[in-house]
């Protein structure tokens, strides 16, 4: 079986704090740190264990730049068998319909059976390339998988669907699924594993090596384009209880009891 | 003046409220003089359908028993001819389970660009444009569509626009055929409802809410004792379930359960929109958090910045004092 898995760097944003970079289109990125977009650590794990499964090849994508070869480093740490980056700087600047784009000029030449996508990412949030991708590719996809068999050439997946509920659904092969956090456990990814993969090639390809013109991809070849980022208003703030722990803890029973918590 | 068309979300017989909010969002972008007009698809949709013309001025109907489950991937072809026909200057959807699956790969069909998960919309010339929540909600994007005379989509935070009232407006319906290349790819095999769990949160009037923030299973065991202190029930945001540390049934937010308590203590819970979404009912907010720049700390009533294995036992110690 031939198991693709998209997959992209992103900022950790648990405990950052965010400031927009000088332009007002980005984030300054000096003090964060990056990994796998965790929805994608899903879908890396579902292909994995598609291939443990029925046997085959996992072929991990990115489009980025160098620095994104250690998300590609940790999917080959995790089982996958190659990685390609999508490196060029005509892809800068993409919305997820341009990055659509480039993924499947990459995948189009490549056999496949199932393709993998995280459901949305951390950092943009749309949760548009799977569903863009499997317009592309023209193959059946399922959004926000929480389970998923493959079997005899079809896919059962369990879905999210409408008011709270799941469905189990079955689509034929090739297909294109996103992985919903919780389909699985990913695996643990040690230092030593990331170490045993070093020495594999990553695949760089161009926009030129796929056969894109550059005005079909990143900025130019985007649907929308952002004009700027912007810090949300503040809205309503709680009462931050300062001072010593006994401090704050004292009044926040304070306001329990006041608001009949006690 | 504009054209709007807002596309149905159903749940089972009914229709997802979210499809009035819609309708709000659709007014005010066609503008006086412009149109509204919304597709729902199913089977057996006639009251739906009826339903929706009170408040839109066109409804296509699509009532065919291939449509009995809602389906993004089928959906999108149903809907296709009616968008590549074209008239439509903006399409919206819900940014829920159904818009995700289906808006994507809809929007690529029909050549549309789409603004995913919009806040608030306007029109900027003749381009939808709209602004967006990035980064886990800690910074807006303000995006707009590329101009080229299709139309754009969007789909919609479910709150940002309040729901419009019980319409008066006598809207036509048309009953829409399904294109005859109609061949749905998905074959639905049974729908799953959440399993019950051993506490109806549904109905607890306390409860303390861990998120990731607290790490392990031992930080678990510092709230479970925070609640037992409170006379609380437990619940949890998504990322806690994930792990299988707590049941399903205890998971608050969009795809999970919704509450209505009076009080919610939040613990390492950073606030996205997906949980508090689960929370009705304007409970009094306590958060703890070791981010300042949390989310929460925005619905929060009050708050205390810090390490939640030292503040959670200091309060529970703190409230069975008081208790005596």
């Amino acid at each position: 079986m031939d198991i693709i898995v998209c997959i992209k760097r992103v900022p950790d944003l648990a405990e950052a704090g965010l400031e927009i970079a000088a332009d007002g289109r980005g984030l300054r990125t000096e003090d964060l740190d990056f990994d796998i977009n965790e929805w994608d650590d899903y879908a890396v794990e579902a292909a994995v264990r598609l291939k443990e499964q029925h046997g085959g090849v996992v072929t991990a994508i990115t489009v980025g730049d160098e620095d994104a070869e250690e998300v590609l480093r940790r999917a080959l740490a995790m089982g996958a068998d190659q990685a390609i980056l999508l490196d060029d700087a005509a892809f800068a600047g993409a919305d997820p319909f341009a990055i659509a784009t480039a993924l499947h000029a990459c995948i189009r030449s490549l056999p496949f059976d199932v393709v993998l996508c995280g459901a949305v990412t951390s950092d943009g949030a749309s949760g548009q390339v799977g569903g863009m991708l499997a317009a592309l590719l023209d193959v059946p996809q399922v959004a926000l998988a929480t389970g998923l068999e493959v079997d005899g050439g079809r896919a059962r997946v369990r879905h999210e669907v409408e008011g709270g509920l799941e469905r189990e659904v079955e689509v034929a092969l090739p297909c294109l699924i996103t992985a919903q956090s919780g389909l699985n456990q990913p695996r643990y990814v040690s230092i030593r594993g990331i170490r045993k993969v070093a020495d594999v090639a990553i695949a760089a390809r161009s926009a030129g090596d796929l056969g894109l013109a550059a005005t079909a991809v990143g900025e130019a070849g985007s649907r929308v384009r952002l004009e700027g980022l912007l810090l949300p208003p503040a809205g309503k703030r709680a009462e931050i209880l300062e001072g010593s722990l006994d401090a704050a803890v004292a009044t926040l029973v304070e306001r329990l009891r006041e608001r009949g918590g006690l | 003046m504009k054209q709007v068309l807002v596309i149905a979300e159903r749940r089972g017989a009914v229709l997802d409220e979210g499809v009035f909010e819609l309708l709000t969002a659709a007014r005010a972008l066609a503008g006086g003089g412009g149109r509204v007009a919304a597709a729902v698809l199913g089977h057996g949709i006639g009251g739906l359908a009826a339903e929706l013309a009170r408040g839109f001025d066109r409804v296509f109907a699509f009532d065919d028993e291939r449509l009995a489950e809602p389906d993004g991937d089928g959906d999108a072809q149903a809907l296709l001819p009616l968008l590549a026909r074209g008239g439509f200057d903006a399409v919206l959807l819900a940014h829920g389970n159904l818009g995700i699956d289906l808006a994507p790969g809809l929007s690529v069909r029909a050549g549309m660009p789409l603004l995913a998960d919009c806040l608030e919309l306007h029109w900027a010339g003749q381009s939808l444009a709209g602004t967006r929540a990035v980064y886990g909600g800690k910074v807006h994007a303000r995006v707009v569509a590329a101009a080229g005379g299709t139309g754009a989509m969007a789909t919609v935070r479910g709150g940002a626009f309040a729901p419009a009232g019980p319409g008066t407006v006598a809207g036509e319906v048309v009953a829409a055929a399904l294109p005859a290349e109609f061949a749905p790819r998905r074959r639905p095999l049974r729908t799953l409802r959440p399993e019950a769990g051993e506490v109806d949160i549904t109905q607890s009037e306390r409860l303390v809410a861990v998120g990731r923030g607290i790490e392990d299973e031992d930080g678990l065991q510092l709230v479970r004792g925070l609640a037992a202190a409170l006379g609380a029930d437990l619940c949890a945001s998504r990322p806690v379930v994930d792990k299988g540390w707590l049941p399903r049934s205890c998971q608050v937010g969009t795809s999970g359960v919704t509450v209505r308590p009076k009080l919610y203590v939040a613990v390492g819970i950073s606030g996205s929109f997906q949980h508090m979404g689960g929370i009705k009912g304007s409970p009094f907010v306590v958060a703890i958090n070791k981010d300042r720049a949390a989310p929460i700390f925005g619905v929060a009533d009050v708050g205390i910045v810090g390490d939640l294995s030292e503040v959670v036992p200091a309060l529970e110690a703190a409230i069975e004092e008081q208790k005596g």
